[in-house]
């Protein structure tokens, strides 16, 4: 029963969705005054609920394990903990794409509920492109991923039991970028809306700049998590592999960067017109792309998803149909849009254009370094693309866009000279240079590093300098906001130099008892022991670490032997400080009776994980200040009119 | 209205244009061998059955063309293969076999079932040999000329289809 309910809500929800898209149509054609134009915004909000309605039932039929439900029986298990079957509902196909179809009205609801500052007509066109989108995914889900289908004859148990899948990480990091791009959807909305009714104003950036923040923080923390995950979780090593699955999360991750920033521009200065509504366009078609990338398996990929062509066709289909739709919107009405105001190179909006350029930029290697394969497969040839190519390539637009990105936030809108700031540029060029000299001379590093961290720690000093001279209580949240991102960028550049430059690596045979050192840790082999599992044996290395004269901690890399099938692997451990890791892996017996052993000192590696969790941190504290901001910008409104209301009851 | 706002959904088509082109493209899963076309490596394996001597790389260079089938009993597909095999031997090609991660009794078991269509068979319990003419699944059937030269990868199993095939590059290989 809860089952069909839920089908049925999301059926009507389908419904309201081709209402709201030809509520909004017939208004733009006819005008905001007809009957038809009163039912967008009620369509949008009921369809928010309906479509809460249907995930709920969902998270029911999880929950209470109802195994006539073909998606439970298959995804489920009765002995599932709670919590599990529960982050089961989405971690599959159908029920990802409920939850995405979830997100996406309740943003739509939220729109059409709160947001009063655009000219109706543009409000509609919004409206009935976000109806349009969301149709499509209803589409995909009632006609081909029908998440509520029942099973002829009730399971007896369900299948999903995988030990692996049931790990709280797994369960939120979906989601996670889920919202990020979703987020994107409405920014999208919005820019198509601004598009048909040519009304690309500051008020369109600022309706549009909560929900590119919101998709932001939520993108920066699916990306965070994600790598930490990669590299803590699975033991691979390193936190960033530039595999297609992970680029698929990074594009969208570039250009709302850029978005934002642009539409920031747009909401104070006016400017950047056409170039916001570009990137409201392109943010929202790598989350497509990325989707269709990751779902339809044309690219091979370290990350095993469960791949469906006929799914990978329907997205590409979605893709071409609003991308492709948008895309020949512009070229048909970009033109007739006015470029908006003008501003000097050296002017905040400069230093701001620079950033969107190499972002811009910087997007533009990331997709056509993960497309390039699917080129030279047409000509039957197959390549990889890697670190060598997006490490060096990407710094080379990354570096500039670091450098100026610690002295825009000092200059100032429109006209501005470097004059006035020779005092903070000095200061930023000779930490620069003192610590290129001073790294080069004391550790010899390579180049990339060397730069790297050279410029994370004039960029550090510099994301404060917009404080400087200000009442630290009187700076606004979303400056605030603005300072930590940028410090949270330094602070996770810090970290990738520090790990390509300074990890030490050690290979030790040594007998029970003796000790080795890497970087400032000491490890002694305490003794090698025999370890059963259930279908497993392995050789455990149980050793005592101690960084410097601090306590020894033990620990107890394994090297595992499966029988069926015959497998070795490794099981690593990681020991975390607030500096970095200490990464140890247990190695065969050598001819003379000594043990190998892998160690790695990873200093400074957790300052990336570190790093993202301050961006976000910085996203959401702008996100804080911007809707207080405009909470109580519409206080002082009504306040405004019903102090008219009086003025004139009292004439 | 200026060319540079349609470039991007031109840039956008070409995409579309490159993705739906690859969708509609098969997965090639296989993957060729870089052996073809070289040389044998040295190898020498130890017989995988009581009925039939082991397999010694110097066996291909004797003059004549040979098949070396990769194989194993576990591996259903080699079943459904047999009967082809059954044939190409009655049309005189010399069938070597080699049986991957196998057992000497499995080994007979699958051979007085399906039949045994080789003249040798090694045993390649590290997958050594397989991996050295660079095979990457069981089955896979390579031509061998008589100077031990490898001229022809089949992968997969071989149906009826592929026996005059495999016929002809048994020929062009010089038998």
């Amino acid at each position: 029963m809860i089952a069909e309910i839920g089908l049925a809500a999301l059926w009507l929800a389908a419904a309201l969705a081709v209402l709201q898209l030809l509520g909004g149509v017939l208004t733009l054609r006819g005008g905001t005054t007809s009957d038809i134009a009163a039912l967008t915004r009620p369509a949008a909000i009921m369809q928010g609920g309906l479509v809460a309605v249907s995930f709920a039932s969902l998270l029911y039929v999880f929950a209470i394990t109802d195994l006539s439900v073909k998606l439970v029986a298959m995804n489920s298990h009765t002995l599932k903990p709670l919590i599990f079957k529960l982050s089961g509902a989405w971690g599959n196909h159908e029920g990802s794409m409920l939850l995405w179809v979830t997100v996406m009205a309740l943003a739509g609801a939220l729109i059409a509920g709160i947001e009063r500052r655009l000219p109706e007509k543009t409000m509609q066109a919004t409206l009935a492109a976000q109806g349009f989108v969301a149709l499509g995914f209803y589409a995909f889900l009632l006609l081909s991923s029908n998440p509520f289908e029942r099973l002829a004859q009730p399971a007896a148990e369900g299948l999903g039991l995988n030990p692996l899948l049931q790990d709280i990480g797994l369960a939120l990091h979906p989601p996670t970028l889920y919202f990020g791009y979703v987020g994107l959807s409405v920014a999208f909305s919005f820019a198509v809306g601004a598009l048909v009714t040519k009304q690309v104003t500051p008020d369109f950036a600022r309706a549009m700049r909560p929900w590119i923040l919101g998709a932001w923080v939520f993108l920066t923390l699916g990306i965070t998590a994600g790598s930490y995950w990669a590299y803590y979780e699975l033991g691979w090593g390193g936190y960033w592999f530039w595999d297609p699955v992970e680029n698929a999360s990074l594009m969208p991750w570039l250009a709302a960067t850029a978005l934002l920033h642009s539409a920031s521009v747009l909401a104070s200065r006016d400017a950047l017109r056409v170039w916001t509504i570009m990137l409201g366009v392109v943010a929202f078609s790598m989350s497509m792309l990325g989707t269709f990338l990751v779902r339809s398996g044309i690219l091979t990929s370290v990350h095993a998803f469960a791949v469906d062509p006929e799914r990978g066709s329907f997205i590409l289909f979605l893709l071409a149909l609003y991308i492709g739709g948008a895309l020949l919107l512009f070229a048909l009405r970009a033109g007739s849009i006015s470029e908006g105001e003008r501003f000097s190179v050296a002017s905040r909006e400069g230093a701001l254009v620079v950033n969107n350029v190499m972002l811009s930029a910087i997007l533009a290697v990331v997709l056509l370094g993960t497309l390039y394969p699917l080129l030279t497969e047409a000509f039957d040839v197959r390549v990889s693309v890697g670190p060598p190519y997006f490490n060096p390539v990407g710094a080379v637009f990354a570096f500039p866009m670091l450098a100026v990105m610690a002295v825009g936030p000092l200059l100032r809108w429109r006209q501005d000279g470097f004059g006035r700031l020779t005092k903070e540029l000095a200061l930023v060029g000779a930490l620069v240079l003192s610590s290129l000299v001073l790294f080069a001379l004391l550790f010899g590093m390579a180049l990339l590093p060397l730069l790297g961290i050279s410029l994370s720690i004039a960029l550090a000093v510099a994301s404060f300098l917009p404080l400087k001279g200000r009442k630290l209580r009187r700076v606004p949240i979303e400056t605030w906001g603005m300072v930590i991102a940028h410090f949270g960028i330094a602070v996770a550049l810090f970290g990738m130099a520090s790990e390509s430059a300074f990890s030490t690596e050690r290979l030790a045979a040594l007998e029970e008892g003796q000790t080795t050192q890497v970087g400032p840790w000491e490890v002694r082999l305490q003794a090698v022991e025999p370890v059963a599992g259930p279908n497993w044996t392995a050789i455990a290395g149980r050793m005592t670490v101690a960084y410097g004269e601090g306590e020894p901690i033990t620990i107890a890399p394994q090297s595992r032997n499966f029988w069926a099938p015959p497998q070795q692997t490794t099981e690593s451990v990681l020991v975390t400080r607030w500096n970095g890791q200490l990464y140890a892996v247990m190695g065969e017996e050598s001819t003379d009776g000594r043990w190998q052993l892998r160690l790695w000192w990873k200093p400074f590696v957790t300052f990336i994980w570190y790093g993202g969790m301050l961006i976000a941190l910085g996203g959401v504290l702008a996100l804080i200040g911007r809707v207080r901001k405009d909470l109580k910008r519409r206080y002082v409104t009504r306040k405004l009119a019903e102090r008219r209301v009086e003025m004139e009851n009292l004439t | 209205m200026s060319w540079r706002m349609w470039l991007p959904l031109m840039v956008f088509f070409g995409f579309l244009g490159l993705a739906a082109y690859q969708l509609t493209q098969p997965k090639d899963e296989a993957i060729k061998s870089t052996m073809v076309g070289k040389e044998l490596p040295y190898f020498t394996l130890p017989p995988a059955s009581l009925e039939r001597p082991g397999v010694d790389s110097r066996y291909f260079h004797d003059g004549k063309p040979k098949l070396l089938n990769i194989w194993a009993s576990w591996c259903l597909p080699c079943i459904a293969e047999a009967p082809q095999l059954e044939q190409l031997k009655e049309q005189g090609a010399d069938i070597v076999g080699v049986a991957i991660r196998d057992k000497p009794t499995d080994v007979m078991r699958f051979l007085s079932q399906n039949g045994n269509p080789y003249s040798r068979i090694g045993r390649d319990d590290l997958s050594e040999v397989q991996l050295g003419i660079g095979s990457s699944g069981v089955p896979e059937t390579f031509v061998i000329n008589g100077e031990g030269i490898i001229t022809y990868q089949h992968i997969g199993d071989i149906r009826p289809e592929h026996v005059p095939v495999l016929l002809e590059e048994l020929r062009k290989a010089g038998g």
